[in-house]
């Protein structure tokens, strides 16, 4: 028996039919062009990130009956804008989490090796933790505002404005240690919950400072998240004492600047 | 094609000198490069190939711009790879060894923001990205989470992404580790295709020896972050010579066919009892014509064995190891070098 063994033709690769115009990108237009894939996952599958976002409903609903009863709603409204700024610190800093996701997969290599600037891809991801925050705010005061909060809208925008760059920040600070943590994901995560806690309990977030003893006050003024809670809870009430929204905005743009340039440091070491 | 031929005429489109890396873990200094010199001109197909740690892998990241050279310089479409980072980037392809697509993304998603990154139009980047998705036949798993693909369909995904602005040299970082060998074979096509369709320069690293074998016109072959070989697969092998072993009746017939085979041309013969083995250039050509003098002569062959060389047995040859035994043994280096 004779068998005639035909090599099979496998479908013709990437000839070329229209031809490719390379134009040069501007830094903006890398910007735009990383925030757009970062933005993706959100737009494609919506439902993923409202679930993400229950999860300071559940701390409001768990942790907002424990507050004392001052009979007027005080406390709510004292304890509602510390929410949407612990929100913002938590979810700014889980970013990282999802580019060392990217660093084991490989597609962090790619994006390394495209023309993309390395400072567009740093502030391109990083510039994606406006769009939780002001989702992540916007479900907190509607669920909040039927209660006992007295919703002040140009306050609670201001307020969102003011952890803008506060969020870019922390953000980049979380995407340069997923970096620096390579394919080590736990090493991401370890600095990561080591330093959101100190960060969250000395602003003043679940619990007054006022009454802490002198170390711990010290401690305290030393957190640049703490001029921002201030900042929010006067903002979220209605009122705009210019020397306390000054220092809440000032300490945001800080934190933006110190993180942005660590990160795109880093990002330009990154390899 | 155009842009083939202009770096052709100007010489290699790949150029290293003493390209040389080395890594710091803790007070140790492993020396994964040493001292490279490489050329590659347009439209080769080159395969890096070595065992896991040979250096191969920090090679292709040095010249991808990855990582930068401890010592030494390398020159990729006429760009340094220090000075010129973007310049190189704009002019290359590169397929990692992980997935170029993000897990959570859409294929069609990553093609297009790839392409926009090489500075398509919107219009044009949209085009492209139909025709990459269509060419490595992924149009209807586009818009499924890229993590819902299978392997080969990310692979060709990874291939795609690469290829987006035409680039004229493509690097590929152990593309078929991983693949069944149907797929396997569909991306040894596609690479062979696009180098001789487009001309498109590739270098691609490799610890399979049969794909090398395969696909390359050139091989590379490292070893200890040094080269050992370089040349076509076939000269490499033929070198080496094809091993002819027979079986004889008695140990008288065996002598007889040894002092016989002695006649071929810078053979080397081992009789043992009644088999005798002649390692010669071109051994198989000879083979027929030994056999047929040997029945005529009243000794005929009672059993005939030819066996081409492999480049395991080059590698064998030139480093006493194989490099199939050489994996493990160097497994912890690549973990440093990574």
């Amino acid at each position: 028996m004779t068998i005639d063994i035909e090599t099979p033709t496998a479908t013709a690769p990437a000839v070329r039919r229209t031809p490719v115009k390379a134009e040069p990108v501007g830094l903006v237009a890398d910007i735009v062009n990383v925030l757009v894939r970062e933005l993706q996952p959100v737009l494609r599958q919506p439902a993923s990130v409202l679930f993400a976002m229950v999860q300071p409903l559940v701390f409001l609903g768990l942790f907002a009956p424990l507050l004392p009863d001052t009979g007027d709603g005080s406390a709510l409204q004292w304890f509602v804008p510390g929410i949407v700024a612990m929100t913002a610190l938590m979810s700014a800093s889980f970013t990282g989490a999802n580019l060392s996701e990217e660093i084991i997969s490989g597609s962090f290599e790619r994006l390394l090796v495209s023309p993309v600037r390395r400072s567009a891809l740093m502030v391109g991801k990083a510039l994606r933790e406006m769009v939780p925050l002001v989702l992540q705010t916007v479900i907190i005061v509607a669920v909040v505002t039927p209660f006992s909060f007295d919703l002040h809208l140009l306050g609670v925008l201001t307020g969102v404005a003011v952890l803008v760059p506060f969020s870019v920040g922390l953000g980049a600070l979380s995407l340069a240690l997923a970096i620096a943590a390579k394919e080590q994901a736990w090493v991401f995560w370890t600095v990561q919950q080591t330093a959101i806690f100190p960060l969250l309990l000395l602003s003043g977030v679940l619990l007054p400072i006022d009454g802490a003893p002198g170390w711990l006050k010290t401690a305290s003024d030393l957190n640049p998240m703490k001029y921002v809670v201030d900042a929010e809870r006067h903002l979220f009430a209605g009122s705009f004492p210019v020397d306390t929204l000054a220092a809440g905005f000032g300490a945001s743009v800080l934190v933006a600047a110190f993180g942005l340039w660590v990160g795109v440091r880093t990002m330009n070491r990154a390899s | 094609m155009e842009i083939n031929q202009n770096t052709k005429s100007s010489g290699p489109v790949i150029r290293t000198v003493g390209l040389t890396r080395h890594f710091t873990r803790g007070k140790e200094t492993i020396e994964a490069v040493r001292g490279l010199d490489l050329e590659v001109a347009a439209g080769e197909l080159v395969a890096f190939l070595g065992p896991n740690g040979a250096g191969k892998s920090t090679t292709l990241r040095m010249l991808t711009t990855l990582i930068a050279p401890t010592e030494g310089t390398a020159e990729v479409a006429g760009f340094d790879v220090v000075r010129d980072r973007a310049a190189v980037r704009r002019s290359i392809g590169y397929v990692g060894q992980g997935n170029a697509a993000g897990h959570q993304f859409r294929g069609r998603d990553e093609v297009m923001c790839q392409a926009r990154a090489h500075g398509l139009s919107r219009r044009d980047a949209r085009v492209r990205t139909e025709e990459l998705l269509e060419a490595f036949d992924l149009t209807e798993h586009a818009d499924r989470p890229v993590a819902q693909l299978s392997g080969g369909q990310r692979r060709r995904l990874d291939v795609a992404i690469g290829l987006v602005q035409e680039p004229p040299i493509l690097f590929l970082d152990e593309p078929s580790t991983g693949l069944d060998p149907q797929n396997r074979a569909n991306l040894q096509e596609q690479v062979r295709r696009l180098n001789a369709d487009l001309g498109t320069t590739i270098v691609l690293t490799t610890h399979y020896l049969e794909e090398a074998d395969a696909l390359a016109g050139r091989v590379v072959v490292i070893d200890h972050g040094e080269v050992i070989a370089d040349d076509t697969a076939a000269r490499l092998k033929s070198a080496l010579g094809d091993l002819v072993s027979m079986e004889f009746a008695d140990a008288h017939a065996a002598r007889a066919a040894a002092e016989r085979a002695d006649r071929i041309a810078g053979a080397q013969i081992t009789v043992n009892g009644t088999h005798v083995a002649v390692r010669a250039a071109y051994g198989r050509d000879a083979a027929p014509g030994l056999v047929a003098d040997l029945a005529a002569a009243g000794t005929p062959v009672s059993r005939l064995e030819v066996a081409g060389p492999t480049l395991d047995d080059v590698f064998l040859n030139l480093t006493g190891r194989s490099l199939r035994e050489s994996q493990n043994e160097t497994a912890t280096t690549e973990g440093a070098a990574a």
